[in-house]
């Protein structure tokens, strides 16, 4: 016993010195993850945009948390951020909106940065990248590739942003391809990579020869298609394209780190204001992968030509005459479904074939 | 249309069904001889990263199942030392347990995530693999979904046709007795935790380097519970936890298969599916029969002298 006291004594006294040697950070930032930052998805661009802001901002020191459940956890450990002495928090996940919206109350001074957020207040900003712009593109080069013009798709959840990328997708696939139909499966899950492999097996058996994913990590997905000779769309990590050397169509995947940099610059030099941050491929919040070598050179041509138009707000995803999957009437002609209004897409376009709910 | 689909359904039930059954047929023999183990899940995550990387090192599928199977039983030995030597209450200590696991796992590979391996790859077994439908959905699989009924078969023969398996069992019905009758409770139970371990840990493999190709944080996502459920309806019985092991993975893989054929039914019914067949199952079997369960089963021995 009184070896351990001591040995603990010890390491308070040098946690203690440390911190007396060490100058005093100009700007601590704290970030909460949902799941673990060395997931090769979501959560791990995340870190890798803090680790940008590090590089760019020495100054910076970061508190970061990973696993950390929605609601009053979340709240507890924005509160011992900030004791901390955290005075940027970026809650990192969707679900942490209205524990950062309290937390924010109580502490005015401090700001607050959230993704994909539809509420704000003076300190608490929200940012997001508009992803069916790149969806609509990658269902282009889809569309193009398919060869039994079977598009199969794993989805976590069917919530409303995760149905608008479908969408997006089957509408790009069916603008260079016409009998394209995409073919969606829930796992009701960001993360059991078991059970995506048996969803993508299912879609695989019923004729899609290419492969999307919407979970956690696209690793095992793109891994199945390749395996049985299909072809695959990435999503969240880049670095799948190595899973599918010979199938890999192309991928996209939120890239945060000139964003943060931006947020600590802000609260250093004290010019944070809060607005609705919506980025694209237009911008540098969202990156799309090179090519595989399964995509033509004439489609790649045309993705990219579609996507100076999206640039140019010449076009747009969702451009009306609209039908969803039971043939009802969701855009008249001329009518588009505006990108800030997607937590509201509660449909699937025709040619999709699931269930939206 | 419909052989595709039966074809489709049957594989899928098979590989869902087989880290379920590893893991089912591991808590089996550790209830068998007196203790619930609800850590299972953490021996199973323990179980997958020790495949995973050993795989990753060593480019040897076969490797990383000897490796899991090893760390699942050293895993398994604390949870035995604390349950049995310290006489720590089961139930809390099999959370505990899982929980470690957790993290354990989840240290050890985190700078394996996006690693690629080849794992256990699919051999189709000559002749049976070109029978129509029933070929390709049971006879084009890995090592390790071959090996998972004739592993039952032996669990049940170890358990019910030898010396060993009959002193496990009288442990758990009455240990006092098998201590009376010459055994000593505290090394069978040892013994028996040990093997569980190792079939814990080869579930996990299965999950890592056989299904997924992949390691990622509790990625077993509740097997282990299943599992310990599995087993009162398998009423610990080994040839009945690959019924109800296949039963709760074609319940996922039909699931799954019938969104993909575009079923006009909420995904969110159909992700109910296994839950609901299982209870459906357990309420036409009529429950648990009365000496299904072992009697001491969760009951710490005291020793009798």
């Amino acid at each position: 016993m009184k070896a351990r006291a001591s040995v603990a004594t010890l390491i308070v006294a040098l946690l203690a010195w440390t911190g007396l040697v060490t100058a005093q950070p100009q700007l601590i930032v704290g970030i909460l993850h949902i799941g673990s930052i060395a997931d090769a998805g979501y959560n791990q661009a995340h870190a890798e945009g803090i680790q940008v802001m590090k590089r760019n901002l020495p100054e910076v020191e970061v508190i970061e948390v990973e696993n950390v459940p929605e609601g009053a956890d979340a709240e507890r450990v924005m509160e011992s951020m900030i004791k901390r002495g955290a005075r940027l928090v970026i809650p990192a996940s969707f679900g942490y909106l209205e524990p950062a919206l309290r937390v924010a109350q109580r502490y005015p001074d401090v700001k607050f940065a959230h993704p994909g957020g539809y509420k704000r207040l003076p300190n608490l900003t929200t940012y997001w990248a508009s992803t069916p712009e790149a969806f609509y593109l990658l269902g282009m080069a889809a569309g193009k590739v398919t060869k039994t013009n079977k598009v199969g798709y794993v989805v976590a959840l069917p919530i409303s942003f995760f149905l608008a990328n479908v969408n997006a997708f089957e509408l790009g696939a069916r603008a260079v391809n016409p009998k394209v139909e995409t073919r969606v499966v829930f796992t009701g899950t960001f993360l059991d990579p078991a059970k995506e492999a048996t969803a993508a097996n299912a879609l695989l058996d019923q004729g899609a020869d290419v492969l999307g994913v919407i979970v956690d990590s696209p690793i095992t997905v793109v891994q199945t298609a390749e395996k049985r000779g299909a072809y695959s769309v990435g999503y969240h990590y880049l670095g799948a394209q190595k899973f599918a050397p010979k199938g890999w169509i192309s991928g996209i995947a939120f890239t945060w780190g000139n964003l943060y940099t931006r947020f600590a610059r802000q609260v250093l030099d004290g010019t944070f204001k809060s607005e609705n941050i919506l980025g694209s491929l237009n911008d540098d919040l969202l990156t799309m992968a090179p090519f595989g070598p399964a995509v033509p050179a004439e489609a790649a041509g045309l993705i990219n030509a579609k996507r100076q138009e999206f640039a140019a707000s010449k076009a747009h995803p969702f451009q009306g005459p609209l039908k969803d999957n039971t043939g009802a009437e969701r855009l008249k002609a001329g009518e588009v479904f505006p990108l800030t209004d997607l937590g509201k897409m509660n449909w699937l376009v025709e040619g999709v074939v699931g269930q939206p709910r | 249309m419909i052989a595709p689909f039966v074809r489709s359904l049957l594989a899928g039930a098979v590989v869902s069904g087989t880290p379920l059954l590893y893991a089912t047929l591991a808590e089996v023999i550790g209830q068998r001889a007196g203790v619930v183990n609800l850590g299972l899940e953490g021996v199973m995550l323990v179980g997958a990263v020790a495949a995973f990387v050993t795989t990753v090192h060593t480019g040897s599928a076969a490797a990383g199942v000897l490796a899991a199977g090893l760390a699942g039983a050293a895993f398994n030995a604390l949870f035995a030392w604390l349950v049995i030597d310290r006489r720590a209450n089961q139930l809390a200590t099999g959370l505990a347990l899982m929980f470690a696991g957790v993290g354990l796992s989840a240290l050890v590979g985190a700078p394996y995530i996006g690693r690629p391996i080849t794992g256990l790859v699919e051999m189709p077994l000559p002749g049976l693999a070109g029978l129509p439908v029933l070929g390709p959905a049971l006879f084009v699989h890995d090592a390790l979904v071959y090996a998972a009924v004739p592993v039952a078969i032996a669990v049940r023969w170890a358990l019910f046709s030898t010396r060993w398996g009959l002193a496990v069992r009288a442990v758990g019905e009455n240990p006092v007795a098998a201590f009376a009758a010459g055994r000593d409770p505290r090394v069978l139970q040892y013994q028996a935790l040990l093997l569980a371990g190792l079939l814990g840990g080869v579930a996990g493999a299965h999950l890592s380097i056989g299904i997924a190709k992949t390691w990622a944080e509790w990625m077993t996502a509740g097997r282990g519970f299943i599992a310990v459920a599995l087993v009162i309806f398998a009423r610990w019985q080994p040839l009945r936890a690959v019924a109800g092991a296949l039963l709760f993975g074609g319940a996922i893989s039909l699931g799954l298969l019938l969104q993909a054929r575009g079923l006009a039914v909420s995904p969110f019914v159909l992700d109910m599916l296994p839950y609901v067949l299982s209870l459906a199952v357990l309420a036409a079997s009529g429950g648990t029969g009365r000496h299904a369960a072992p009697a001491s089963l969760g009951r710490v021995f005291r020793g009798s002298s």
